[in-house]
């Protein structure tokens, strides 16, 4: 190959075909195109003339350059041209190429394939067997090698993993035979790199590659002092660095969303960024992962699990605080133990229930209210947890005595009894180991623990499988009841010292955590979990996606709590009966740190310069550069007439890339034009409120009540229009509908200037809320509301209900009520002078002699009036023949109300029509 | 007899006198009304023409008695002049003719077809006819219209590229009606023009052009050919020629018009691309004119 800059020629010695471009250029030179021959009469008219002298007879320099340029494509073409050629040795032998595949790996992935990719070509080419390994998935046994041919089609299945490479070191000891080795490293260090590299070194040479992209990670959080502290990890610890981290999680709505965003800063040198993120309980409870967004890896999301959730705890005694004795409180044991890992809420039961707290403790409560007791049973089917104590007012109580109360787990007995005491037999009594099935097992009884009264269950059917954990003589000592979702436990002591010593002991906290009282402060330990079993609900794959779970057998809790992340353990979040314990990509101590490879091992980025074919381009130049030659040929012989050229201006069109025809903003007409269409008939208007559905039927109401008016009344408007309040001329218009919407702009104040212009100058505005509300005084709704906002500044004289002897009533039909789509209360209108009063012997009041300017109302009206272009209404209205006659009403309003606009009071003035007859003589 | 191959032979044998072209000419000829044709003044013929008063030096014979017998002067009774008119037709059938473009006829047969049309309408008026170049002397009736229409259909018309009338074959008085793209050398044409006018012979020119001689929609490197290939001429870049084709065709026009004001004749210029009764009734009120 010879290279020239970044363009290498396969058959250069082809180029040697260029030097004949001159002799080409004077040979095309001499040539003219060819004439052509007609028959023309005329040509007795044209003897004798002669063409221009400056005319020759050589074909064009241009036309000559376009030929030459295509010869010139076609040889370049066909010596191979290359972009970016590799200058690389021809190896042999077999090759290895080695991806680590781990979570680090993925974000990079692509890439990774790429060179992986480019290694094959490269075999390929050199016809050497090739073996693709992921440290994370090895293949049994020997090196897999196969033609590079045959890898290619595997390359896409290839997908990192979420965890490490472990038992790399082991593997790289077994290989044997001499290959050389292409490594793909993910740029984290590994205690087995060193030995691993010595190993593949024996059998050959060692190509290493490595991103240069920082690699970071997020360790899980931690819940401290009321804050999420959130760490990061990088593995370079060179310069300062930012990093934001999002916390998401379900909204209210069920739908994942980020609930927030911080930043994290590096310091330069350090590898390590802290963050003490204070989220409110809710927003904190919802929180199911943290992410660096932006980095598609495992390792730079965090799972969270209860460690983060901390429960609403309400704590309600029956017995009242005994002033000073706080360590007789049946209460104090609990708070010590559930404050640091909970939020208390303290309050009566009724105050609680409306909180909906995860777990109500009641220490020593015998009955509740029957309305109360009622409420708690709902809670608890809902999925609470209704943690109960016995003690001396239970003891007493008849609760449970004869048959079972629901909110007691068993049936008691009366009296309880006590062990051990002064006036009584026996010691006092141990727990029992607990037994498998039980959410304690696993937990190691203290055997300082000892039981001296006890309220006791009747025997039972169920009682032995509803008893969770029983003292040493069988007697329970904690009994549980599932109740729907949610469950009923009961404590046979009390929740303080007094009965036994079980509250004093670390066990009792570790009790109250797996019944899931309590939230654990940091990753569990296996005695935490011992004797538990987990399945996992979700696993995080090496692009920090979280998927479902398959199939993965149960993991017993002590594996669990030991466990890394691997095939076995994928990352994920694992649940338990009533927990869930996320295993993160990164441990709580986990540490990042960049590999570090021996000075002797070549380390490459990934960036690979691809060696492209240029042939093809040349090629494809080269008979474009010709096409063009056969139109300017075409062009120049005057042969480009007709068809020919209509077609050739349609190539050249094509070639030209189309600009954006963008279609001109509809401006308004002029002005004159919309003054002249607004005026030449009566048109109703509606104000455009840039609610696209309103605007629509706005119109479409407008458009049916014209047509009422054409059909019924000597009223004949032409197409409603729709007003944009900020632009349009409004005083041509007699009467405006204003669907008023919660979220349309307020018009500006020029726009308002307009409107009380247009209804001083004897306007009329129908203001519709469409929520049948307003009219009752409410400003209740949001379109009342709105209401409210956009009327403040219009000029409206007081207003009253529409008054029985209103001119609107009779304009043109008699109506006393105005319904529209809706049949609401009130519509308003303006007040009558206080002073109108009623003539003796006249059926109305003289009322104001003007039109009312605004009208309000929200009975949606044009959803009544609203047609379509075939004359069908649109929306239906009420049910039935009740509802078209309200339909039919609400039409009559319409007429009416446009009558009033165009008319005013002449309706209220034929009140003196027998005084004007009588004064005519009749 | 009931041979169909017989019965077809003979009906085409029948139906072979009335050529294509008469049977256009009369096709157009009846889209012109004719009404009857006399010459609008008092002569010789058949037809009343009016009363005038006697003068002195009528034969007394002359007076129609029974006119003036309903009043008091004399009145004598004039006829319409009736006198046959010689309309001798020169088609030119010159190779040049034969010339046509896309969608329009060739010039010789809108040429062909306008003289057959004029010839059935002055027959119908009663005019001889006759076509010169072809040893046609001027007759009258429909088998000298089926001559004609045989002559001008004869295909082995003149070779030469560009043809030239002869006035030589006209009898003198009458008229004659010329037919040709006049693209050849126009010196024939004048003579045969002059010499007609001397021969006290009036007439049409009827300039017969198609629309690309008037456009010279032409480009590039050309040989224009005449149609018999006799002349040539060869451009580099016919664009060029147009403007100064242009202005030469209007100056044969000019040459044309001026000959025709000189001789007293009338021109008209009519291209093939238009339709044909315009120019026919042009022609046929140009004879009325010119007689």
């Amino acid at each position: 190959m010879w290279i020239l800059g970044p363009i290498g020629f396969t058959a250069p010695w082809l180029l040697l075909g260029l030097l004949a471009l001159p002799v080409l250029w004077l040979l095309l030179r001499a040539v003219p195109p060819a004439p052509i021959r007609r028959q023309f009469p005329g040509v007795a008219l044209l003897l004798g003339l002669t063409d221009d002298a400056h005319q020759s007879d050589r074909t064009p320099w241009w036309l000559l350059l376009l030929r030459a340029l295509a010869v010139a494509a076609l040889i370049v073409g066909f010596a191979g041209p290359v972009l970016n050629p590799s200058e690389r040795a021809a190896g042999d032998g077999p090759l290895l190429v080695l991806l680590d595949g781990s979570w680090a790996d993925a974000r990079d992935w692509p890439r990774r394939i790429d060179r992986v990719e480019q290694a094959l070509t490269e075999a390929a080419r050199d016809n050497r067997p090739v073996a693709i390994v992921t440290l994370t998935d090895r293949p049994e046994g020997d090196l897999p090698f196969r033609a590079a041919q045959d890898w290619a089609a595997q390359l896409p299945g290839l997908t990192p993993r979420a965890w490490a490479p472990s038992g790399v070191a082991e593997w790289a000891a077994g290989l044997e035979g001499g290959f050389d080795t292409i490594w793909l490293s993910d740029g984290v260090a590994r205690d087995w790199r060193a030995a691993a590299l010595d190993a593949l070194e024996d059998r050959g040479a060692v190509r290493v590659f490595q991103s240069p992209r920082p690699i970071y990670g997020l360790t899980p959080p931690v819940f401290e002092d009321g804050a999420i502290a959130l760490s990061a990890l990088r593995a370079d610890a060179a310069g300062a660095a930012e990093i934001t981290v999002a916390a998401r999680g379900l909204d209210p709505n069920g739908i994942e969303r980020e609930l927030a965003r911080e930043t994290l800063a590096f310091e330069d040198g350090s590898r390590e960024a802290q963050l003490a993120l204070s989220l409110p309980p809710e927003l904190r409870n919802r929180v199911s992962r943290f992410e660096i967004p932006g980095i598609r890896s495992a390792g730079a999301v965090v799972l969270t699990d209860d460690a983060l959730r901390r429960r609403e705890i309400a704590l309600i005694s029956g017995s009242d605080d005994r002033e000073g004795l706080s360590l007789l409180s049946p209460l104090h044991y609990l708070r010590q133990a559930l404050e640091p890992v909970a939020d208390l809420i303290d309050g009566s039961l009724s105050d609680v229930l409306l909180a909906n707290p995860d777990v109500i403790v009641l220490a020593d409560v015998a009955t509740l209210p029957e309305g109360q007791a009622r409420e708690v049973e709902r809670w608890v089917e809902e999925g609470g947890l209704l943690l109960r104590f016995a003690g001396p007012r239970l003891a007493a109580s008849d609760v449970g005595r004869g048959d079972e109360a629901p909110l007691m787990p068993v049936r008691l007995r009366a009296g309880g009894r006590s062990v051990g005491g002064a006036m009584s037999w026996g010691e006092p009594k141990a727990l029992r180991t607990f037994s498998e099935g039980s959410p304690f097992y696993g937990l190691a009884v203290s055997p300082e623990v000892r039981v001296n009264a006890q309220v006791m269950a009747q025997p039972d059917p169920t009682l032995a499988e509803r008893t969770i954990a029983s003292l040493t003589d069988g007697t329970p000592l904690v009994t549980r009841n599932r109740i729907g979702q949610g469950q009923v436990v009961l404590f046979h002591v009390t929740a303080n010292a007094e009965w036994s010593s079980l509250p004093l002991s670390g066990l009792f906290v570790s009790m109250l955590e797996r019944l899931a009282v309590s939230t654990r402060p940091a990753r569990p330990s296996a005695a935490d979990l011992a004797g538990t079993t987990w399945s996992v609900d979700a696993v995080l794959d090496a692009f920090g996606q979280v998927d479902e779970a398959g199939t993965y057998p149960g993991i017993p809790g002590e594996d669990l709590a030991a466990a890394q992340p691997g095939p076995d353990t994928p990352p994920g979040l694992y649940a338990g009966e009533d927990r869930r314990v996320a295993l993160n990509v990164l441990g709580p101590d986990a540490a990042l740190e960049a590999a570090a490879w021996p000075a002797h091992v070549p380390v490459e980025g990934l960036g690979i310069a691809r060696e492209t074919d240029l042939k093809g381009w040349f090629l494809a130049a080269a008979i474009a550069v010709l096409a063009g030659d056969i139109l300017a040929s075409l062009w120049l012989g005057g042969r480009l007439t007709g068809p020919r050229a209509s077609a050739a201006a349609v190539f050249l069109a094509l070639l030209i890339p189309v600009g954006e025809a963008r279609a001109q903003d509809a401006e308004r007409a002029p002005l004159g034009e919309f003054a002249i269409e607004a005026t030449s008939e009566v048109v109703l208007a509606h104000v455009m409120t840039g609610d696209a559905q309103v605007d629509e039927i706005a119109a479409a109401g407008l458009e049916g009540l014209s047509r009422t008016l054409f059909a019924r009344t000597s009223v004949e408007p032409a197409a409603p229009m729709g007003i944009d309040l900020e632009t349009d001329e409004l005083a041509f218009f007699p009467f405006l509908y204003w669907p008023v919407t919660p979220d349309q702009p307020v018009p500006s104040d020029a726009a308002y200037a307009k409107l009380n212009a247009y209804l001083r100058g004897g306007g009329m505005i129908l203001f519709d809320t469409r929520d049948a509300d307003v009219a009752g005084f409410g400003a209740a709704t949001p379109a009342g509301r709105k209401l409210q906002e956009l009327a403040r500044p219009l000029d409206i004289p007081p207003l009253e209900p529409v008054p029985e002897d209103h001119v609107l009533t009779r304009t043109f039909y008699l109506l006393q009520d105005f319904p529209g789509r809706r049949m609401g209360r009130d519509v308003w209108v303006e007040a009558a002078p206080p002073d109108a009063e009623a003539i003796e012997g006249m059926p109305f009041r003289n009322l104001n002699d003007n039109v009312t300017p605004v009208v309000i109302g929200g009975n949606d009206w044009a959803a009544a009036w609203a047609i379509d272009d075939a004359g069908n209404t649109l929306l239906p209205v009420g049910r039935g023949f009740a509802g078209e006659r309200q339909r039919e009403i609400a039409l009559r309003f319409g007429v009416n109300l446009v009558m009033h606009v165009l008319t005013g009071n002449y309706k209220s003035d034929q009140v003196h029509v027998p005084a004007l007859l009588d004064r005519l003589g009749q | 007899m009931n041979d169909p191959a017989l019965l077809r032979s003979r009906a085409e044998r029948l139906a072979a006198p009335l050529p294509a072209l008469l049977a256009g000419a009369q096709h157009l000829a009846r889209t012109v009304l004719l009404g009857s044709h006399g010459r609008r003044r008092p002569g010789q013929g058949d037809e009343f023409w009016q009363y005038r008063p006697a003068m002195p030096g009528d034969e007394a014979r002359s007076v129609d008695w029974r006119r003036s017998g309903r009043s008091d002067g004399h009145f004598v009774r004039q006829m319409e002049w009736q006198a046959a008119q010689s309309v001798m037709f020169w088609v030119d059938r010159s190779r040049s003719m034969s010339f046509a473009t896309d969608g329009a006829p060739s010039k010789a047969a809108r040429a062909s077809e306008l003289a057959l049309a004029a010839a059935i309408l002055l027959n119908h008026g009663g005019e001889r006819v006759g076509l010169s170049d072809h040893g046609l002397p001027p007759r009258t009736g429909a088998l000298q219209l089926l001559r004609m229409a045989q002559a001008l259909e004869d295909d082995d018309a003149t070779p030469a590229d560009y043809g030239a009338p002869r006035a030589r074959e006209m009898p003198s008085r009458s008229r004659a009606v010329f037919a040709s793209d006049f693209m050849g050398d126009i010196t024939p044409v004048e003579g045969a023009l002059l010499e007609a006018a001397d021969r006290g012979v009036g007439g049409v020119l009827l300039h017969v052009l198609d629309p690309q001689e008037e456009a010279f929609p032409f480009d590039g490197r050309t040989i224009f050919e005449s149609m018999g290939g006799t002349l040539r001429h060869e451009t580099l870049k016919a664009r060029d020629l147009r403007d100064r084709y242009l202005a030469r065709l209007a100056e044969r026009k000019a040459r044309l018009q001026h000959l025709a004001r000189v001789t007293g004749w009338q021109y008209h210029l009519h291209h093939t691309d238009g339709p044909a009764t315009a120019p026919l009734l042009w022609l046929y009120s140009a004879l009325e004119r010119t007689g």
